[in-house]
This record gives structure tokens, sequence and C-alpha cells, in this order.
């Protein structure tokens, strides 16, 4: 009896030595950082004017794409001797975004830039943080009602969809193929967003006289990219194109097109990520990406902040700021992908 | 004679299951059971088990069937096999540790955020940076210590295993985000061998694939043909009258979420080898999935009785149903709905079985 307890003393005891072994390898330094760099600099407007705060709420990341969201907010930040950036504890959780909200409204912050987990739910809050005269600029996931904020800037997810149809498709023709065998891995299919980014995709290819062959959805993460890539695989002997929504996924895809030895198609990404890019100047099924960039973060910031101090954009005549902004999807390919490597961002 | 007094046997955690709240059921080794006469501690295999196996090989036969019928040249190729292997290969893993730990009367929430910690744990730069036998290495070790916090708050802490385990799963998920700064890792080219794991074939078949089947085979003669299996089927099947025979239950128990801990951290290495990352995102809903597929096996969820094979034919009848809607091109929603049916008329039938078998 003594003799088991003490060899379960003796277990116990080396596997937590074991884990303080391991605990040691929980490091995550990495040499040159990317912080900082989807800033931009110059122009008159960078000049400092007026001490403004700025209140900044999104979601808490479980994403790369969303990480680079709140990176590049703070980095652009950062920039400015006259800004101050207040931002709040990231959460998926509704009911805790709202209060962030009111509570930056609390604080009489001059200018709000919101990412709402979701534009509906937040509508609410974002209506009482205008009414009490804090400007909102809204981030990607619009608030449908136009009373609740005062711009809006965000990527174009139909618009994604037809850059990535445009390039397969002209791609295709260009190969000459008749009757192409097109997949598409989309993210999370119940969100508006995916069904934008396939419809502009349907779209885009029509104009072509393609259309897709199957649609399959992931869950934007590398596992469900992987597993649900390794089946359409078996399904389809013989692709010729196939578009993923979203590079970070796209981990899990590429590496199952890997193990499957295939190399017949050529794949385009979707998002944006640094990752991505080093695929695509290597060269390899990865062809392309259509970029729904996060720099749109360090743009919102610009803008809020010219907001506050009450400018402009300097290269529009207008001497206020836009109430809307719709950024391209850019295509990136092996030619001009030097240019964007540095604004990709790290899944 | 002997088949009569294990079918009285085997009649009698069915009453508990039918008349007990499935909450209570899960937390029945927790608290020490009214002490029963004494009862054979091992039905792991006869006549009973030996039917569930024919019901759960038939359904997965009738699944190939319409695999066959309905995607004639692309469901029987080997690269499909190979693909349906290999993606049953990480929740398989997860099935086996669960497998033991529900026959032992318990029940391990936390086995997918572990396996999630364990795979960002060991792709993490320091980790990396001492090779691809200290990533599996460090993989394993994250699991196991895992699982033995599970087992010393369970067994001597006197948690519910429910609450101890999904207390794991979410400090475990939280830790996992921490640590990756809730980025995916990718594993470094200098550490291919891990990725070799998935794309080296060994006579047709991935070796990751033959890591699956060595945890099978080695979890099956534990289970089956060592003291330790006996054990486990007799403190889940009355821990009372197991610890009146001389098995320390408590320490037992501590082995049990140890061991499903061990497996998330092989898991670990399974799933880093598909995805060639590590991250915070892997293995959400694990558990249920596990679960599903060792209850679909015929394995109790109060504990004491269930098999191995069982679990690993629930786990195909699931990973066989993924891939036939995808080779159809149907939506995943459906599939959701097919796999909900299929636990609810697999429970069913076993219960239909059961009663069966205790009348003649």
């Amino acid at each position: 009896m003594t003799d088991t307890s003490r060899r379960g003393f003796l277990l116990a005891g080396s596997l937590a030595g074991a884990g303080l072994v391991a605990a040691a390898c929980t490091g995550n330094a990495e040499d040159g950082g990317t912080g900082g760099q989807n800033v931009s600099t110059g122009g008159d407007n960078d000049k400092p004017g007026r001490q403004v705060t700025i209140g900044f709420s999104a979601p808490a990341a479980d994403h790369g794409w969303i990480a680079a969201i709140a990176k590049n907010a703070e980095a652009q930040a950062k920039q400015y001797s006259d800004v101050k950036l207040q931002a709040v504890e990231p959460t998926n959780d509704i009911n805790q975004q709202i209060s962030a909200v009111e509570s930056l409204i609390a604080q009489k912050v001059d200018v709000l830039v919101i990412l709402p987990n979701d534009g509906e739910q937040l509508n609410q809050v974002a209506r009482k943080a205008m009414d009490a005269g804090i400007p909102v600029v809204n981030l990607d996931r619009v608030f449908p009602d136009k009373l609740s904020y005062r711009t809006w800037i965000g990527g174009d997810n139909y618009g994604m969809g037809v850059a990535a149809g445009h390039y397969i498709g002209r791609r295709l023709k260009e190969k000459g193929v008749d009757d192409p065998v097109i997949v598409e891995i989309q993210g999370i299919a119940t969100l508006p967003l995916t069904q934008e980014r396939s419809k502009g995709f349907e779209d885009a290819l029509r104009t072509y006289g393609f259309r897709v062959t199957a649609r399959q959805d992931a869950k934007f993460t590398v596992e469900s990219g992987n597993q649900v890539a390794g089946n359409l695989l078996q399904a389809h002997r013989k692709i010729d194109a196939l578009w993923n929504h979203d590079d970070d996924q796209g981990v899990g895809v590429l590496a199952a097109v890997k193990q499957a030895g295939r190399d017949e198609f050529f794949m385009v990404g979707g998002a944006g990520s640094a990752n991505a890019m080093r695929e695509i100047k290597a060269g390899g099924v990865l062809e392309a990406t259509v970029t729904y960039s996060p720099t749109m973060a360090s743009s919102a910031i610009k803008i809020a902040r010219l907001i506050a101090q009450g400018k402009g954009m300097a290269d529009l005549v207008e001497k206020q700021v836009p109430q809307s902004i719709t950024l391209a999807s850019e295509t990136v390919t092996r030619q001009n992908v030097d240019q964007y490597l540095p604004l990709g961002f790290e899944s | 004679m002997t088949s009569a007094g294990s079918d009285r046997s085997r009649e009698t955690p069915v009453k508990d299951v039918s008349g007990r709240p499935a909450g209570e059921a899960v937390t029945a080794s927790a608290r020490p059971r009214p002490p029963r006469f004494l009862r054979p501690p091992v039905v792991p295999s006869g006549v009973g088990a030996a039917g569930r196996h024919a019901g759960l090989a038939t359904a997965l036969l009738l699944l190939v069937l319409v695999g066959l019928i309905t995607k004639p040249d692309h469901f029987a190729t080997s690269s499909n096999i190979v693909s349906i292997l290999s993606l049953a290969a990480t929740i398989g893993v997860i099935t086996v540790g669960m497998t033991f730990v529900i026959i032992g009367g318990g029940i391990d929430l936390s086995v997918g955020a572990v396996m999630a910690l364990a795979s960002v744990w060991a792709t993490t730069v320091a980790t990396q940076s001492h090779g691809p036998a200290m990533m599996a290495v460090c993989a394993v070790l994250v699991g196991t210590g895992a699982g033995l916090i599970n087992g010393l708050l369970i067994a001597y802490g006197r948690m519910v295993p429910f609450i101890a385990t999904l207390a794991m799963l979410v400090a475990a998920r939280g830790l996992a985000q921490r640590i990756s700064d809730r980025r995916t890792q990718l594993i470094r080219p200098e550490n291919n061998a891990i990725e070799a794991l998935s794309t080296t074939r060994v006579l047709g078949l991935p070796l990751l694939v033959y890591l699956f089947a060595a945890v099978v085979v080695v979890g099956w003669l534990v289970l089956n043909r060592t003291t330790f299996g006996r054990r486990t089927f007799a403190v889940g099947g009355n821990p009372e009258a197991a610890r009146l025979a001389g098995i320390d239950v408590r320490r037992h128990t501590l082995l049990l979420y140890t061991l499903s801990g061990l497996c998330c951290g092989i898991a670990a290495i399974i799933i880093m080898a598909r995805t060639t990352t590590g991250s915070s995102t892997h293995g959400d809903l694990y558990e249920l999935d596990a679960i599903a597929a060792v209850i679909i096996g015929g394995t109790l969820l109060s504990g004491g009785r269930g098999t191995l094979v069982g679990s690993i034919l629930g786990l195909l009848i699931f990973t066989v149903i993924t891939n036939l809607f995808i080779l159809n091109g149907l939506d995943t929603s459906d599939q959701l709905i097919a796999k909900g049916v299929i636990i609810v008329i697999a429970v069913l039938l076993q219960r239909r079985g059961l009663r069966t078998a205790a009348v003649t």
C-alpha cells in the first residue's frame, strides 16, 4: 500500500517537474516584429493639431485578421502626438461590448471607432454615442441606422468575390479551359459577409460563362479548412481552380492540398495574410489572394482624428471627411506581391 | 448459467440510465453509490458487445453502400479511404482516452481545449527551436500534465468530473490564446518532420494513420487484457464495490484522466501534422464529437460497461457521413441534423437491444 502510494507520488512529482520544464517553452518572442508598418505618414493633415482622445472597441481576436485590426489601430494612433487611444478590453460578447462602449461615452472621448461584433445589436449604443455628440467611425460591420455613425469605412465583400471571380475567369480563359471545375471554400456560411462574397464570385464568373462546381463552408479556422479541403479534393478528381475565402483557414487548405499531392489546379485566397503572400511569392498552388485588408483600422484611426479636429481629407475638395468609404478589394499576384507584403497580416 | 448471471448484471445499469436524469448519471461516479451485491466487474465482450458491434458495422456498411451508389467513382478509392482515416485520426486518438474515462464512470469535457493548448505550446518559437522531437515531447507532456490536473481535482479534490473538466476546458483555451497571442502558429520549415507524419506514406497510408492504429491497439490491449482495464470497468460499474474489493479507486481515477490527457497530447501531434500549425482554435467541440462516438459505440455514460471497438466504429460512422455529404456537395447544416438523428437512433436501438437481451 505504501509502496503504491509512493510510486504514485513519484509519478505525480516527475510529471509536475516535466511541466515546469515545459513551461520554459512558452516563450513566443520573435525577432523582427511586424508592428507599426501599416501606417501612412506625410501630408499636411498629419501635422499635430488639437489633442484628441479616440475611443476604440473591437471584438476579441480569435483570428489573425481581427488581431491585426487592434494592432493596426494601436500602431497608427502611436504615430500621432496629438492622439490618445482609449481602447477597451476586446470581447466577443455583445453585452460586454455594449457596456464597454457605454463606458467610453461616459468618459466623454472625442470620437469613437467601433468594429461591432454585430452591427444590428450594437446599433442602439452607437446611436446613443451620436446623440451624446460623440461622432462614431463605424469600422467594417455596418450599423443599419445611418443616424448611428458619422462615417463608415470597411471592406467590400461582394467586391472580393468579384476580384477572385475575375482572376479565375481570366486565367481559365487564357488557358483555354472549357467547362472548368471551379471549387469554392467559404468561411462561416451563415454570415452575410460570406454570402456576399459568394454572390460576387458567382456574378463575376458568369461574365465568363463559368459557374461554381462545388461549394462547401469551413469555419475560418485552420483545422476546418484542412478538413473541408481534404474531403473536397476527394470529391473532385480534377480541379481547375479553387477559391478559398480566407487566408487563415487557407493554411489548412494548403496543407490538405499538399497531403493529397495535388497540383493540377491553381488557388486564390482571400483577406491578404503575410503567409499567403509568402506562398504566392514562392510560387505554388496559391497564385493570388484578394485583399480584405485590416489596414482599414489604421485608416479608421486617421479618419477619426480628422473628424475630431474638424479637418477634411487632403486629396478631396470637401472640407469634411466623407460619410462612407468602401475599400476596394485588390488582387495580389506574383507580379505585385512585393508591394503588398508589408501590408500583409500575420495569421 | 453464467450467461444468465451476466444478463442480470447488464440489466441493472440500464435502469440507472432511464430512471435518472442525464446530468446525474454523469456525476454518478463522484458520490458513493448504495452498496450492492458484488457482481462480476468485467463484461467487456460477449454476446451483447458482439451484437452491438454487428449493428454498428451494419450501419457503417449501409453508409459505405450509400457512398458506392451516389459516388461510385470517388468513394471507394484508396485516396478517399486514406482521407477518411486521416480525418478520423485526430478525434480517434482522443476518443480512445474518452472511452477509458467514460467506462471509468467519468467524463472529460476538456479534450479539445487541451489538444489546442498542447498544439500551441509545442509550436511556440521557443519550443520550435529545440526541433521536431522536442515539439512532440512537449505536446505529449502538456496534454498529460493537463490530464493529471483534471485527475487530481476529481480524485483527490473530490470535484465532480463534469465541473472539473469544464473548468479545464475554459482555462486551457484561455491559456492557449494567451500563449499564442491568438495567432495561428505555423510550423517552421526546419521542423518539417512533424508534417512528414501526414505526407510520408508507408504501404499507401500516411504515418499518422499508423499512429492512430497503434493508439487503438494499445488502448484495446490495456482495456481488455490488463488489470488496469479490469479495474476501469470495476471502478466505473460500482466504485464502492471496487473499493471494497481492494482497488485504490482514487488513484485509478487519477490515472484515467491522465491517460485521457496523454491521448490529447498525441492528438495534438496529429493535428499539427495535418494543419502544419498550432492554434487555440484547434479542436473546437471535439469533446462533443468524442463523447458522441463513445455513446454510439455502446458505452454507458454512467460507466461500468463499454467497448473501444464500438467507439472507433461510432467515430468512423461520423467521419464517413461528413465525407459522404461533401462528396455529394450537400450542405453542412443537413450534416449536423443527420448526426443528431443518428445519435438518437443509435441510443434507442441499444436500449431496445438491451431490453430484449434482458427478457430472454
